[in-house]
């Protein structure tokens, strides 16, 4: 059973990663509203997934290189936990949202890595503090303000250690300011292109100068160095660029356009002003209400500007504040209208995790995923630029696709026998296993041709006895085409 | 950028379809259309190349002072002559193959491409280089426009792009284009073995013809897989190439690798697409010609060198263009961090066993308030609109009128590359 009713299903898919039989018990009774309530609200509940790390009933996780799994120095291991996170959390909507501003904020491993090595590298983004010194890694910072309030996100990515590596901001400093960082902010985090100009580049540039990082004293830029070794963000005043910076658009509430001329001690107010006039900037709060459509509603139709406005309104209202606008898109009649169900395309992770959680995860090792993913085009810490992944129909491609129906085939291969186990009870007719199999891995509506080409198949071995070794082959090859097919892409 | 990329495939979707066809008519089809002749291969450099130390006007002083930590020393270019200007020019030392390569008279340097106010911006600027379009960044690109000029139906892999997911020069209201990274790994798995692994091949392909009348959506993801099912047997006969020399092993030389092998196979393709990335250097990028920029150019001439040689040895030479380029050059004056930022023009290269060789264009002059230079004296001003090599390669080698495909007549002027 993986179904609750289709306006939780849809709700689990967008606001989640779809539905176990767990899920099932857990929404059962609940009308809609709750549902989005018990979302939404996730703080009331343990983030005790971590701790189920290893439990048989779960899926595995391997050591990749090492014999110790090492998710917060090792990106492969990092990877496995996420993908562990979002197929078994008790708070789903918490990893969509760190996965919707991993892609928003992009910042890429190799990068690090080339930077400042491997370990490194993997620690500036994966860090989950309790264990080793540091700060929290990137990811982390995004599961804390999943639904938290932007503007102190957008400051916090500022003085993020894994961006100031990313965007060259550990380099930006009074005599040569660094554009990368000052320009991204403004084209990809905040406003969007039409709404700042060159000069604005440069000025901030100017702003963030000084925003660098300072290593602790075990810090050597190597592979293998020590674990505990960390950097972290500085305000660097001796290189800081203290002259007046003009924009294009108002900084202050009164309208004035230019960040006054500071001394150095007093320069790193510089770039929280910057941060507040973009965080709060109407074309932002628009901007950002467009990519929550196409998120949570829908990448079929275009962003409604009723919807636009009233979400954007909402986030500018709250202070910047991301849970209402959420629970005020989840609860909006442009996402509860029939129409929009299954207009999304699944990003790969999530319909990897979809996939996982639907069809099985017995004996399954999460290491497994890494390179379907990446052959998908969604390998996790890996975003392909700062601009992040071109989502919707790029997603695919006759290549990509084909990685699609091959990470199908792996993981109906691996669940062959649970499949054929769990599915006996149901194995009377082709009617009652294809209803099963129906209700268990859940497409958007089949029409005719596919209908008939699987109850085809089903009886393509010969005529319908239900036998174990027909509901081996069988029951994986339907898992297989359902997975793999057109309709189970859409969510 | 991304909002306005997604309505136009949401419009275009309704009209996408690759080749119906069986696959034993493909073959065929593609011997009908001519496209086992003339083929040309995309290099795109991702990030925005530094041209100035690609093809390196070494004779001059401002080159040096203004890259104090990052310049190429004069005694390590290698050098490939005087431009029509008289300036003496000489290749990144990294870049041996491609001296080679025209020194024998097949690589065409074109300098100082681009177009008025040239975008800085990453996303929008490889936007415009893929629409042939500086006031359009959206819509379909040059290459998938010349695709809906062949007759159909299109041979579904009438076009090869290696990377994963479909760059905005190959898009199209009217041709797939199949993206197939690695064609050893381009096969269809199955839980089962024998007769029930190809009942779901069957039944997976029967799924995708589904029409999906009222859900264009639907049916974009259903040609999609039809194309990739259709395409498969074709694309087992390039993985079993065996190339004539060996290729660098990263993904950029086995991209070509994949390329060549197809080409050598005939499949037909009459475009390829591939990309090498890490062009952003906006720190670290090294100096005495070695570094993180030495290695982006070790890459990039090791790989090209592998994969002319490989078709040449094979006869193909002749018949394969290779052009390359990328969204900007970079600033002139290096930053803070021993990089360089988002610049304007930069150098395209044509190369190929009918290409015309040599350096075509000026260099710029690096010093300050010089009329090669915009942005106050920031940047390089293009002289060569990158158009025009479009043109050229339309006309001249995939037969083609321009005009239509490019919306506009750059003919004239175009660097006579063929």
């Amino acid at each position: 059973m993986a179904q609750v009713n289709p306006e939780i299903d849809h709700l689990l898919r967008r606001a989640g990663f779809g539905v176990s039989s767990d899920d099932v018990d857990i929404f059962r009774d609940m009308s809609p509203a709750k549902a989005v309530d018990y979302l939404v609200d996730y703080e009331g509940r343990p983030d005790d997934v971590d701790a189920r790390i290893g439990r048989p009933d779960h899926a595995l996780v391997n050591a990749s290189e090492k014999n110790l799994f090492s998710p917060d120095i090792d990106i492969d291991d990092a990877r496995q936990r996420w993908m562990f996170r979002m197929i078994h959390t008790r708070r789903p909507l918490q990893e969509k949202m760190t996965l919707f501003w991993h892609n928003h904020f992009a910042t890429g491993f190799s990068r690090l890595a080339a930077d400042s090595g491997t370990l490194q590298g993997a620690k500036m983004l994966a860090h989950k503090p309790g264990v080793l010194r540091g700060p929290q890694g990137q990811i982390e910072l995004f599961r804390q303000y999943a639904l938290g309030n932007f503007r102190n996100l957008l400051l916090e990515v500022s003085k993020d250690p894994a961006m100031l590596v990313w965007l060259d901001g550990q380099s930006n400093t009074k005599a040569k300011p660094q554009e990368n960082f000052g320009r991204e902010i403004m084209e990809l985090f905040t406003v969007g292109v039409g709404y700042y100009t060159e000069p604005d580049v440069y000025a901030a540039a100017r702003v963030f100068t000084g925003w660098n990082l300072r290593a602790s004293a075990e810090y050597t830029k190597d592979d293998y160095g020590d674990i505990n070794a960390y950097q972290e963000f500085m305000y660097n005043a001796d290189e800081h660029e203290t002259s007046a910076k003009t924009f294009s658009f108002p900084i202050y509430s009164n309208g004035s356009r230019t960040i006054p001329e500071r001394s150095v001690s007093a320069g790193v107010q510089d770039g929280i002003d910057l941060i507040n006039a973009l965080a709060t900037h109407p074309e932002t709060a628009r901007r950002l209400a467009r990519k929550f459509w196409n998120f949570f509603v829908s990448e079929i139709q275009p962003p409604d500007p009723g919807f636009v406005e009233s979400t954007a309104a909402v986030y500018l209202q709250s202070g910047t504040e991301i849970r209402p606008v959420v629970r005020h898109i989840l609860t909006s009649p442009w996402f509860t209208d029939p129409s929009v169900r299954y207009a999304r395309y699944a990003w790969p992770v999530e319909y990897v995790t979809r996939a996982i959680k639907e069809v099985g995860w017995q004996n399954f090792s999460l290491d497994k995923v890494r390179s379907p993913l990446a052959n998908m085009g969604q390998l996790l810490y890996e975003p392909p630029n700062v601009a992040g992944w071109h989502l919707g129909p790029n997603w695919f491609s006759t290549g990509t696709m084909l990685a699609r129906m091959n990470f199908s085939a792996t993981l109906a291969s691996s669940q062959k026998e649970f499949l054929a186990s769990s599915l006996q009870p149901e194995a009377g007719t082709t009617q009652t296993i294809m209803a099963a199999m129906l209700d268990r891995i859940t497409t958007a509506p089949l029409d005719q041709v596919p209908q008939q080409a699987l109850m085809s198949y089903l009886l393509a071995g010969g005529s319908w006895t239900g036998n174990t070794e027909q509901l081996n082959t069988r029951a994986s090859g339907i898992a297989r085409l359902l997975v793999g097919c057109s309709e189970y892409q859409l969510i | 950028m991304g909002v306005s990329r997604r309505i136009f495939i949401r419009d275009g979707v309704a009209t996408v379809t690759l080749g119906l066809a069986a696959p034993s008519f493909l073959t065929a089809i593609a011997q009908a259309q001519g496209l086992p002749n003339r083929r040309l291969v995309v290099v795109y450099l991702g990030g925005g190349n530094d041209s100035l130390n690609t093809l390196i006007g070494y004779r001059d002083g401002a080159y040096y002072s203004r890259r104090p930590s990052i310049a190429v020393p004069a005694g390590q270019v290698l050098q490939v002559g005087t431009d029509a200007a008289g300036n003496t020019m000489g290749l990144h030392p990294r870049l041996a193959g491609l001296q080679s390569i025209f020194n024998e008279g097949r690589l065409a340097l074109v300098q100082r491409t681009g177009y008025p106010n040239s975008s800085r911006s990453h996303f929008e600027a490889s936007d415009i280089w893929g629409t042939a379009n500086p006031q359009m960044s959206t819509g379909s690109g040059w290459l998938g426009r010349y695709l809906d000029t062949l007759p159909r139906p299109l041979d579904a892999l009438a076009a090869w792009n290696t990377t994963g997911e479909t760059p905005r020069a190959l898009l199209s209201g009217q041709s797939g284009v199949p993206a197939i990274p690695n064609a050893t790994t381009y096969t269809f798995g199955s839980p089962n073995r024998g007769a029930a692994a190809q009942q779901e091949r069957n039944a997976a392909q029967t799924m995708a013809t589904n029409d999906a009348s009222g859900r264009p959506h639907l049916a974009y993801l259903n040609s999609t897989s039809r194309g990739a099912i259709e395409t498969l047997d074709r694309v087992a006969q390039a993985s079993t190439y065996t190339p004539t020399v060996v290729y660098p092993n990263n993904g950029f030389a086995q991209s070509l690798r994949t390329i060549a092998g197809a080409i050598v196979k005939g499949v037909g393709s009459r475009v390829y697409w591939t990309q090498t990335g890490g062009y952003d250097t906006h720190a670290g990028q090294g100096g005495g010609g070695a570094g993180a920029y030495g290695n982006l150019m070790g890459t990039l001439g090791d790989g090209l060198f592998a994969f002319y040689s490989d078709i040449r040895n094979q006869g193909l030479a002749p018949d394969t263009t290779i052009i390359v380029f990328s969204e900007f050059s970079r600033r002139i004056s290096e930053n803070g961090s021993a990089g360089t930022d988002h610049g304007a023009a930069g150098v395209m290269m044509v190369l190929g066993g009918s290409v015309r060789g040599g350096l075509y264009g000026t260099a710029p002059q690096l010093s300050p308030g010089h009329p090669t230079l915009e942005n106050n004296s920031g940047d390089v001003r293009y002289e060569t609109d990158f158009r025009s090599v479009y043109s050229r390669v339309l006309d001249q080698w995939l037969g083609v009128n321009s005009v239509p495909i490019l919306n506009g007549d750059f003919r004239a002027g175009a660097p006579a590359v063929f």
